[in-house]
């Protein structure tokens, strides 16, 4: 008896995650299903209902959307700055990260509370000031703004390659150093090789971080170079009027990559989302 | 090694610091010193005290509006996302079918971007609000608990991940014995597995808690702070200050002061709570 019980709740719980899987899912199907229907048919109610003869248009909205936006070019500029912003700040705060933890001393103690603290700070207390600062420096253009991504992005990724870097004993580091490597060889060698799975989390929090990112390009590059998300954002009109059925396209377009890289990397994003969560 | 190591700081050290110091230390401290200052570029500012700061809420730009919206939000979602993401978190870790499959999909909308989410719930929202005759303009009601809808289907499934792997740690043969001890599903969730994940627990309400306080993106594409101010959050009402209304940069400056006053001491609470319950266990 007990035991039908308990596979009847079974299936309960299991008819209760399909419909909350479903609600998660449904949203993402509706911009499909939209972005295949001319513009008046998105809203005005008729938001759910399945394209017919006279609402399908086709790939029209694509079209437009890549043409309104520059599609491609965004998608480049969104690219090129997330790899080249990430791969900066692993190489440039391991490397700090080792030196702040083995070199003891009052200065790579304040460093590290320092970076610590910028973590807590939200990005609107330095917004002003830094796109200004940006502007004066010549940091508006697509190698700036790397350096202001690590800049950034520095607090976070240092503190856990240094909660790391204390985990792992330094005999290894001092065996190589008495046998006469000097501290580049002995971090590139040894150090770097051990950080894998740390550099791998760290990799993904920041990819999704400078992914998504719309306030500092916005800021900093949006006139020029608008990426992704300050393309999308560009399509609304003056006076909010908004062409929804280009809207739809590009968020389309926009979820794209994202789910590709989630399903290709699912463990890994997984894992690392519980590594920043515990220890940021 | 310490001291072969020491002279090597330009080469180790050096590069990230001064990125840190160019796009945050110099802006961090200059953003602070503004705050006293009225301005309207970074370099002609002149000294005016504490009149941003009496100005950030006696002049009418929605500055209390924003900050009860806000606190009213955060709580609302905190309460929301905890708890739907701690139901599903104990039906996933039961061995039902296809758990792996069900805590991928939970999870995906957390990759999308805030931008993109609030276009996607813009559309559906207003998609419903239409049978009625209304849009997300129509009142501000509409705009808050779409907020929450949009931030329940974005966290959701982050905070669950935390929860599994919480609730995974619990060692098998506590479960079991509180089963022979005859103690039913209740009494096992309140007096077991809750008290187990309580370090989870408490990094995943002050996770919402900043997630909330710091929302900026959704608002922005989902209303905009539409109709009149009044879906409008904190950090959506900074950057409107400073951008939309010239001559109010240095109120815009003494608000982020003020933003980020609040988000550091939630900040060093939770230090405070993750501390102490680690001295405890």
């Amino acid at each position: 008896m007990a035991n039908v019980g308990k596979k009847s709740t079974e299936w309960i719980l299991f008819v209760i995650l399909l419909i909350a899987a479903a609600a998660v899912i449904a949203p993402i199907l509706i911009v499909l299903m939209n972005s295949f229907k001319g513009n008046i048919f998105i809203t005005g109610g008729g938001t759910f209902k399945l394209p017919d003869s006279t609402s399908f248009v086709g790939f029209a909205n694509y079209t437009t959307g890549i043409q309104r936006i520059h599609f491609f070019s965004a998608f480049g500029y969104s690219l090129w700055i997330t790899i080249a912003s990430v791969f900066a700040i692993l190489l440039l705060t391991s490397m700090l990260a080792w030196y702040i933890t083995r070199v003891k001393g009052r200065i790579t103690s304040a460093i590290y509370y320092l970076l610590v603290f910028s973590m807590i700070v939200p990005f609107q207390m330095v917004m002003f000031p830094m796109s200004k600062i940006a502007n004066m420096l010549h940091l508006d253009n697509l190698l700036g703004i790397v350096i202001l991504y690590v800049g950034f992005g520095c607090g976070m990724s240092t503190f856990m390659f240094s909660g790391f870097i204390k985990s792992i004993p330094i005999a290894l580091e001092e065996a190589a150093m008495i046998d006469g490597a000097t501290p580049v060889v002995t971090f590139f060698r040894i150090v770097m090789p051990m950080l894998k799975s740390t550099a791998i989390t760290i990799a993904i929090l920041e990819t999704m971080w400078v992914w998504n990112d719309y306030l500092m390009p916005y800021l900093v590059i949006g006139t020029e170079y608008r990426t992704i998300p300050v393309a999308i954002q560009y399509l609304r009109g003056g006076y909010g009027s908004v062409d929804m059925g280009a809207m739809m396209a590009m968020l389309v377009f926009a979820m794209i990559p994202v789910i590709a890289f989630y399903l290709a990397c699912q463990k890994h994003i997984i894992r690392g989302v519980l590594a920043g969560a515990v220890k940021g | 090694m310490d001291k072969s190591l020491r002279k090597y700081f330009p080469l180790f050290a050096l590069p990230a610091l001064l990125c840190f110091t160019v796009s945050f230390l110099i802006p961090m401290v200059w953003g602070a010193v503004l705050s006293f200052c009225s301005f309207s570029t970074i370099t002609n500012a002149e000294f005016v005290g504490l009149s941003n700061y009496v100005r950030a809420f006696t002049i009418d730009n929605y500055f209390t509006s924003a900050l009860l919206f806000t606190l009213a939000f955060t709580v609302v979602t905190v309460i929301t996302i905890n708890i739907l993401a701690f139901a599903l978190a104990l039906m996933l870790t039961r061995g039902i079918p296809c758990t792996n499959a069900f805590r991928t999909i939970f999870f995906m909308p957390n990759l999308i971007g805030g931008i993109i989410l609030g276009w996607i719930w813009q559309m559906i929202i207003n998609g419903f609000l239409a049978y009625y005759e209304k849009t997300l303009l129509s009142d501000s009601i509409y705009g808050f608990w779409g907020l929450v809808i949009l931030m329940n289907w974005q966290n959701v499934g982050y905070m669950m991940v935390i929860y599994i792997a919480a609730i995974q740690n619990i060692p098998e043969d506590m479960l079991e014995a509180a089963m022979i001890d005859g103690a039913n599903g209740r009494t096992t969730l309140f007096r077991i597995i809750i008290p187990s994940v309580m370090p989870s627990i408490t990094i995943c309400l002050f996770l919402t808690t900043t997630n909330g306080f710091k929302l900026y993106d959704q608002n922005l594409a989902l209303t905009n702070g539409a109709p009149n101010h009044g879906t409008e959050m904190l950090a959506l009402n900074i950057f409107n200050t400073f951008y939309s209304r010239v001559g109010f940069e240095g109120v815009g400056q003494a608000k982020a002061v003020l933003f980020t006053i609040l988000v550091a001491l939630i900040a060093l609470m939770q230090l405070y709570f993750t501390r102490s319950k680690e001295v405890e266990s």
